[in-house]
């Protein structure tokens, strides 16, 4: 299968690309990265084990060997404010925004699928101006705005969902992470809703559909047998090429509704200045990022056979 | 209505039409209403946009307040005659704070766009026109920029680089000149085999003169459309950016510090939080529009 060998041949450049500009963060900050870093209060000796520790003091090239060699070793980074590896900073939190992803990309699905069905059955019809009315609402909108909105309403007025949390077991996580679910769910909803109706307008007007209602397929079972079975793939396809999206914003609803995953971990490195794990935790979302599109090519092809790999 | 000519006009003169012709064939079973349905999307988002950045130019005429100015004995009013959308928790007016939010929020997220769309654009062109290695370090330059989420990349630039309308522009050129340059590309590549392009070189014009007058006119039109939808997300990042304390320093008015400063006041003053966030839709509403009638326009017959 020399696709699958040649998509892992691809990822060789983007991993070391991503390597190097998390390696040059450092290097953005303005002024002596150490002095920075340790701020006003920072004694010419934790300045200078720092520099040594992090060969501030070599050639720029030589410092990226040392940083791609304690990487390929699974180390991060050592954490400045709470002196633990960043790596197990990062992998106590990992669990909570995986389950935030995987929640959040389920319900957009349910969101999306029924609305696309709604509009691509009446084109131009009155259903169909309105669900294409929903992105052009959707996509302005802030995500941590539409977090404070259902936080206050089933949240804090309605009491129907807890505020905050992460909650413990299945069920618990399944109502802590709802609300958040939905939000990030509803940001990336606009995008798909829009893929999917073009691709089922698409498959609505193939041939076998044709040959499907003149054999006598009643609509539900034509629609879900022959349509959405066809229109689903590139559905999951725009999906995949939207995980940046979804990811990105569980770092910004995670804050929202106070869930410790690394999102959080990302934004309170920011605010306490502990670069490492601010390096630490950008380089997982981009591993994140890069896995889960490898996966969607490769379920993509082999869903689809007519898939050849050339750009 | 539209005369598919017409919307080849759309785009700047240089065989713009014809090129645009010959590859997306109009549709003429498309039927007369849709058409003219789509021309009030265009002008209904331009009249949003409009007096959107009007209201927000003119702010100092709208309203005698100061944005900035405290005034600590009218904290956390409701609607009033004098304070239209009531006070905040410092006593300012959040009508006023809102209209010169929009002057911070709209200009920013108006400058932000252009320089990944310059960017984006001549090296998208080049990717596109010259292939070979060229394109092959600008892709892989893509592929890495696009492995790290937005808003992780844009949070982190603007942590590493300081807060601040400067950080904010480098960080959103950093991640924001992928689409272009995807864009551009891919419609040089299909560009540069029409027999205008072929007849330019044949003709001896230099690559960079083929690319500049002949080419990019016809193809900028794409990334264009998608400025409209770029600017709105440019403002949600800044916007949110806000909302984390990385954007525009206190206390100038923002509508994302502006929603963040409410956060507090949610189960008593639920307006602070919500109308910053309605101003933010109604901008986005405006620029969608405006780029789904910029996208009918350029492709009569299709949805």
């Amino acid at each position: 299968m020399s696709f699958v060998g040649r998509r892992l041949l691809q990822l060789v450049p983007v991993a070391v690309g991503v390597t190097i500009v998390v390696f040059f963060m450092i290097h953005l900050i303005p002024g002596d990265p150490a002095l920075t870093i340790l701020g006003i209060h920072a004694t010419p000796k934790s300045i200078a084990i720092l520099r040594h520790e992090w060969g501030l003091n070599r050639p720029l090239i030589s410092q990226y060997w040392l940083f791609l060699d304690r990487l390929l070793h699974g180390n991060l980074g050592q954490s400045l404010i709470y002196n633990v590896p960043a790596s197990t900073l990062i992998l106590q939190r990992l669990p909570a925004t995986i389950w935030l992803i995987v929640y959040a990309a389920v319900i957009a699905i349910l969101i999306s699928v029924p609305l696309a069905m709604i509009a691509a059955t009446r084109k131009d019809g009155i259903r169909d101006q309105v669900v294409r009315a929903v992105p052009l609402l959707g996509l302005g909108m802030p995500t941590f705005w539409v977090g404070f909105l259902l936080l206050t309403l089933f949240g804090a007025n309605l009491r129907w969902f807890p505020v905050g949390g992460y909650g413990t077991g299945l069920v618990g996580h399944l109502h802590y992470m709802f609300l958040p679910a939905l939000t990030v769910a509803i940001a990336l909803a606009p995008v798909v809703i829009r893929s999917l109706r073009a691709s089922m307008l698409t498959v609505l007007g193939a041939d076998y559909i044709t040959t499907a209602r003149s054999k006598g397929v009643p609509g539900l079972r034509l629609f879900v047998r022959h349509v959405l079975r066809n229109a689903v793939i590139p559905a999951i396809t725009v999906l995949g090429i939207n995980i940046g999206f979804l990811i990105g914003g569980t770092v910004i609803i995670e804050n929202v509704f106070a869930i410790p995953g690394i999102g959080q971990l990302m934004i309170n490195s920011i605010f306490q200045r502990d670069f490492p794990v601010v390096q630490g935790v950008t380089l997982v979302f981009a591993v994140m990022v890069v896995l889960v599109n490898l996966l969607a090519d490769m379920t993509y092809a082999s869903l689809d056979p007519r898939v050849s790999f050339d750009r | 209505m539209i005369d598919p000519v017409v919307g080849g006009q759309f785009l700047a003169p240089g065989g713009g039409p014809v090129a645009e012709l010959s590859r997306l064939p109009p549709d003429r079973s498309t039927p007369r209403r849709r058409t003219w349905y789509r021309q009030p999307a265009l002008m209904a988002g331009l009249t949003i946009t409009v007096i959107i950045i009007g209201m927000a130019v003119f702010a100092p005429l709208i309203t005698h307040y100061n944005p900035i100015a405290q005034n600590l004995n009218d904290t956390l009013q409701g609607p009033s005659a004098a304070h239209w959308l009531g006070t905040d928790e410092l006593g300012r007016d959040v009508w006023t704070r809102l209209l010169y939010g929009g002057r911070v929020d709209l200009r920013v997220g108006f400058i932000a766009v252009l320089f990944p769309f310059c960017l984006g654009t001549v090296l998208g062109s080049l990717a596109g026109y010259f292939g070979g290695w060229v394109e092959l370090v600008i892709m892989r330059m893509v592929d890495v920029v696009v492995a790290f989420p937005f808003y992780v990349l844009i949070i982190a630039l603007v942590f590493v680089l300081g807060p601040g309308e400067r950080s904010i522009y480098i960080a959103i050129t950093v991640v924001g000149w992928v689409s272009y340059a995807r864009l551009v590309r891919a419609e040089i590549l299909v560009a540069k085999r029409q027999e205008y392009v072929l007849a330019a070189q044949a003709g001896g014009l230099s690559n960079l003169r083929i690319m500049g007058r002949h080419l990019l006119p016809n193809v900028i039109s794409q990334s264009i459309i998608y400025a409209m939808s770029d600017i709105v997300q440019d403002i949600l990042a800044i916007v949110t950016l806000g909302y984390f304390g990385l954007g525009i320093p206190p206390p100038t008015a923002e509508w994302g510090s502006m929603i963040n400063e409410g956060q507090s006041f949610l189960s008593t003053h639920w307006e602070l939080t919500t109308i910053p966030g309605i101003a933010v839709v109604i901008v986005g509403l405006g620029l969608s529009l405006i780029g789904d009638g910029l996208a009918d326009l350029h492709r009569p017959g299709q949805s």
